[in-house]
């Protein structure tokens, strides 16, 4: 179980800008959860509170019961959390096989169970596997490769922020099915940030992020329209019920 | 020969040597040679003028490796030895070398070796050189290797030079010089600490039609140590020519990479590329997700770059 409890977070350097205020909320295990919301709304910011790669200003972060507010990155990871960056970072000399190697924590991680977490992605692991992490892989790829990462790594909480970005339909078709066999299998808690619907809707619960705060919660079929109407509402064209001109 | 503990890790570090060597090979040890094979297409024999030895590989030799790794193992050793190899027409072999120097005493150690590649046409020579250094004296472990190359036509070379650690200063010359048809291609990898210097400077003259010249360079710089890069392409005729150096730098360590490109030809075609730069932020945050600690993953960061 992961639970926030009345986290905030402000910046210093930008005056004191609150980018979260008082954000608590729950997450059962096993869950899938969808954070979805405006760009700027604090989504990457609470997801990377989680995983430790920013402080809280105040508020308490506890996974399975435990405090780990101030725990470190790597203490996190070694308790299960995992985090799949949105623009991942490459790596002159670093193979596939060397993340995934790194990312399983078996330093004799098979050929095939690397193809296996590659094909996952709609990678294939002849074409990849000695290829470095560098820049000769365009960035769908590089994406791609990182979530195959998290899926090596078989942590019990996944996050993944945006994982559909820069992927093309075909992989993201993939990627889908993807998820939804993980939640199927249910042995991780998945922490999804998406703006797809068919992610979405995949969701046992939808979290709606905005202005720094939680704007709206409920199930996928709740959420879905009234993210519609908050978007038509947005527009004073669409709003008047008219198409633009 | 491979006496000591001394010996023996010495020579597993520079030239991944266990018991002794397969194919031809010489094994010099403070100044003496302590340990010499040829084979039926590879001769060596000793230089009767100065300290070196000529390694002699008959024409159409394929397959086969020569080891010539260099140990120093007392204080106080200073050397110039002279290498030259004649590599026959149609060839593909692999030459080792390297030096390791142990130097527990108060006065430098110190190796030049100077290396002569005469390579015949259509053969290819994959070389590697590692340079070690190790022992808690306080005098100096010197190394300024010089590696001269001359490619015939639709020769190649591809030399990888690497500096494992642990010496204190070296001036690194390399220049190849490429016929028609012909390629050369340096990997580079070097790593510096402390107080440590590093010079290389290295040449590729492209003087043939369609010859090809690659430099990949590759270092880190911890400590004070400094290091100064000067690697040039020159294209004389219709020629590709390739630099990219790239460095990592910590701590208060102090880099200078001066790639340079000369065209004597409207065909040459010639790139260079050159980055200084610290570890990334983000890469070390993303090997820390993954449960490395931020000391593992810059050593992993480290170890790829360098590989």
């Amino acid at each position: 179980m992961l639970e926030l409890q009345h986290v905030s977070y402000s910046v210093p350097e930008a005056g004191g800008l609150d980018i979260l205020r008082d954000v608590s909320l729950s997450v059962p295990d096993h869950t899938l959860v969808v954070l979805t919301g405006p760009n700027g709304g604090g989504k990457t910011t609470l997801a990377k509170l989680i995983m430790g790669l920013a402080a809280p200003t105040s508020g308490r972060i506890l996974w399975n019961g435990e405090d780990i507010t101030r725990l470190s990155i790597t203490e996190r990871a070694r308790r299960g959390i995992s985090y799949g960056f949105q623009q991942p970072p490459r790596f002159k000399g670093i193979t596939v096989r060397d993340l995934l190697t790194m990312a399983s924590g078996d330093k004799t991680l098979s050929k095939d169970r690397c193809c296996h977490f590659l094909t996952r992605v709609g990678l294939c692991a002849n074409d990849y596997l000695d290829r470095e992490v560098d820049t000769s892989l365009s960035g769908g790829e590089v994406k791609r490769i990182e979530i195959a990462s998290i899926l090596a790594r078989g942590a019990q909480l996944m996050i993944f922020d945006e994982p559909e970005a820069g992927i093309d339909l075909w992989s993201f078709s993939r990627l889908t099915e993807t998820f939804e066999q993980l939640h199927a299998k249910g042995s991780a808690t998945m922490m999804i940030i998406s703006h797809q619907e068919r992610i979405i809707s995949l969701a046992d619960e939808v979290v709606v992020v905005g202005e720094g705060k939680i704007l709206h919660r409920g199930s996928a079929d709740e959420i879905l329209p009234k993210i519609l109407s908050d978007t038509l509402g947005s527009c004073p064209v669409l709003s008047k019920g008219g198409a633009a001109q | 020969m491979m006496d000591t503990e001394v010996d023996r890790a010495l020579l597993l570090k520079i030239a991944d040597l266990v018991g002794k060597p397969v194919g031809a090979f010489n094994i010099r040890k403070d100044c003496g040679c302590d340990g010499r094979e040829s084979t039926e297409h590879i001769k060596i024999t000793g230089k009767t003028d100065k300290a070196g030895i000529d390694i002699r590989i008959a024409d159409g030799t394929k397959g086969e490796s020569c080891r010539i790794p260099v140990i120093i193992t007392k204080p106080g050793i200073t050397e110039t030895v002279y290498n030259d190899f004649y590599v026959g027409a149609g060839c593909d072999v692999d030459i080792i070398a390297g030096c390791g120097i142990h130097n527990c005493g108060g006065e430098d150690s110190r190796h030049d070796g100077v290396h002569t590649f005469y390579v015949g046409k259509g053969s290819r020579v994959h070389y590697v050189e590692k340079h070690y250094g190790e022992g808690d004296g306080t005098g100096g472990r010197i190394m300024n290797p010089q590696t001269i190359v001359y490619l015939e036509e639709g020769a190649l070379i591809q030399m990888d030079t690497i500096q494992i650690g642990g010496i204190d200063s070296t001036k690194r010359y390399t220049k190849i010089v490429c016929g028609k048809g012909a390629e050369g291609m340096i990997t580079e990898r070097l790593m510096t600490g402390g107080t440590q210097t590093a010079e290389s400077d290295m040449d590729i003259v492209l003087d043939g039609e369609d010859s090809r010249g690659r430099v990949i360079s590759r270092s880190v710089a911890r400590g004070s140590s400094s290091q100064l890069f000067r690697p040039c392409v020159q294209g004389n005729a219709k020629c590709f020519g390739h630099v990219q150096c790239d460095s990592i730098i910590m701590d208060d360590a102090k880099i200078r990479s001066v790639p340079e490109i000369a065209a004597y030809s409207t065909e040459a075609q010639l790139i260079h590329e050159a980055a200084i730069g610290k570890i990334a932020g983000d890469q070390l945050l993303k090997l820390e997700t993954l449960g490395l600690t931020e000391e593992e993953a810059e050593d992993r960061i480290l170890k790829g770059f360098l590989a």
